[in-house]
């Protein structure tokens, strides 16, 4: 079975490290990654830029509209996510645009640029 | 992290938020303040003790507020303090406190709490300072490290500005949409003088300043969080990122001036630079255009470029072009002008800059720019007149020195001129 493991953790804290302090958080969590990565059982890794970035795409009414922010909606649950090379944020609402079109459950699509991607493919 | 480092963060991160709910309850920036103290007083007995609060700054609020009453009944010379125990019974009141904590009310507290600093009567460094000071919660000390003056100047400086905004009053009644909007505009500005304030420095410098860069890069994803449909606050917090994603480049190992050309673009902070983008899409997709968005777009333009070379010079001076509509000033014209030099050269950028002089006569960069483009053109006699001016207004050594280095390079250019012909 291949696990997803989501990250959170106050933005607020997060964004106030120092430079210093943010390269030996991240430097530490890859040495646990590491080995992980050599046993051939590690995924793609994401570190996402923080929620300001980030733009929603919201079905209301089966009509798909755009909102600046994160998703925020508490009586819906994360349940999956896609990566994806754009151009620009247009390109990454069409795409979003596309698939709600097609997504029956209504949802939104919370649009956010990736930081950090280490694209590690998995022996399966 | 060790404990007390986590509940500093906290407590930093909470104050805004805090400060600005207490604020509205006492309608008293000192009232505000010692109850805000009391409340992180409590909060290192506390918090060690009973675990970290599940909402920082609802927990402060609460405290501070209860401390707050009770040194007005104090004054009042009725009951006395309540024991430790009486108010630590917290827990069912925190999360009751966080539910009535809804979104509007803390976005305006946060708003005003900014706002009583850009108090119009009060010059920009101490509108810096005062906010420093209470919205960030930076000491006195290092505020004054970072504008370099002396520590009892700076606690001056700032008693005086509050005494000030006491005198005009808190405005405290929740805005309407207009004056939310002016209110925005008007800290969106301070927040570009504190960056600017950090970011106009030398290399000697510039690590005691860079604190305001990043203070003031906090405080613009703060207001983007409460504001999170706002085009110029994204352009805003954009324009600061990318602007501070060059820090690392921007001054040589000597403490002298890297132009903006010859830095090394590796150095650039990859992250800021791509948060910086990121924003600037978003605040484009809105298609209404400001005076923040535009310069974003412009030090975005900047970013794209992997060398100096690549630069799209040409999009560059259409942005100036808009700018100058939407903020018509001599230095935005100014900085236009170095674009059209590299688009349609060195005598076009002159026939620009030429009838600013009247009004940039003290400014440093004017006489700079133009000893430079006369350098371009083989107008060196008038060059070393323009660098001769720009000298004697350097505002910092490091721009003084770059300055010498170009008046060295003419006198040594006209010394082999002259010795070449001596030898004819």
């Amino acid at each position: 079975m291949l696990y997803a493991i989501l990250c959170y953790a106050s933005e607020d804290v997060v964004c106030s490290w120092s430079k210093e302090q943010d390269d030996e958080v991240m430097a530490k969590l890859l040495n646990v990654q590491d080995k992980y990565a050599k046993a051939g059982r590690l995924g793609p890794v994401a570190r996402l830029l923080p929620t300001t970035a980030a733009t929603t795409l919201r079905k209301v009414k089966g009509e798909a509209i755009v909102l600046d922010g994160p998703f925020a909606e508490t009586k819906e649950q994360f349940l999956g996510f896609y990566t994806l090379e754009c151009r620009d944020l247009d390109e990454a609402v069409e795409f979003a645009r596309e698939l709600s079109e097609v997504n029956p459950s209504g949802g939104s699509y919370e649009i956010r640029p990736v930081s950090v991607f280490n694209p590690t493919k998995v022996a399966v | 992290m060790t404990e007390l480092a986590w509940i500093s963060t906290a407590i930093s991160n909470a104050r805004p938020q805090a400060m600005g709910a207490l604020l509205r309850y006492f309608r008293d920036l000192d009232a505000a303040e010692e109850a805000f103290q009391d409340a992180c007083l409590r909060a290192l007995k506390n918090w060690p003790k009973n675990g970290p609060p599940r909402d920082p700054a609802a927990w402060l609020i609460f405290v501070g507020r209860n401390s707050g009453i009770d040194a007005v009944r104090k004054r009042a010379k009725q009951a006395p303090m309540p024991e430790e125990d009486q108010i630590s019974d917290l827990e069912d009141a925190e999360s009751d406190m966080a539910e009535r904590l809804d979104g509007e009310h803390y976005r305006d507290d946060i708003l005003r709490l900014l706002f009583i600093c850009c108090h119009p009567d009060l010059p920009a460094t101490q509108q810096i300072a005062v906010a420093l000071r209470i919205v960030s919660g930076i000491t006195v000390k290092q505020i004054a490290r970072a504008f370099l003056v002396g520590e009892s100047a700076m606690e001056q400086r700032i008693t005086r500005a509050k005494a000030r905004i006491a005198d005009a009053g808190v405005p405290f009644e929740t805005p309407g949409a207009v004056e939310r909007s002016e209110r925005l505009a008007a800290v969106a500005a301070m927040v570009y003088l504190i960056f600017n304030e950090g970011y106009s420095t030398n290399g000697g410098e510039a690590p005691a300043r860079a604190p305001l860069c990043e203070e003031a890069i906090r405080l613009a994803r703060l207001l983007l969080r409460l504001f999170q449909a706002e085009p110029e606050i994204m352009g805003l917090t954009a324009l600061l990122l990318l602007q501070h994603a060059r820090a690392p480049a921007r001054f040589d190992a000597n403490g002298e001036i890297v132009l903006l050309e010859d830095q090394d673009r590796s150095l650039w902070s990859r992250k800021m630079i791509d948060e910086g983008l990121a924003l600037v899409d978003k605040a484009l997709r809105h298609r209404k255009p400001g005076p923040y968005q535009v310069q974003a777009a412009i030090a975005a333009l900047h970013a794209r470029a992997t060398v100096a070379e690549d630069t799209d010079w040409t999009e560059i001076d259409l942005l100036y072009g808009l700018l100058e509509q939407m903020q018509p000033s001599p230095v935005v014209t100014l900085n236009r002008a170095v674009a059209v030099s590299k688009v349609r050269g060195p005598e076009a950028a002159l026939a620009m800059i030429e009838p600013l002089e009247d009004r940039l006569a003290g400014y440093f960069h004017f006489f700079g720019l133009r000893g430079g483009l006369l350098m371009q053109l083989g107008r060196n006699e008038e060059a070393r007149v323009a660098f001769d001016r720009a000298i004697a207004l350097a505002n910092t050594a490091a721009e003084a020195a770059h300055i010498r280095m170009h008046i060295d390079r003419l006198i040594k250019e006209s010394a082999e001129k002259s010795s070449i012909q001596k030898a004819r």
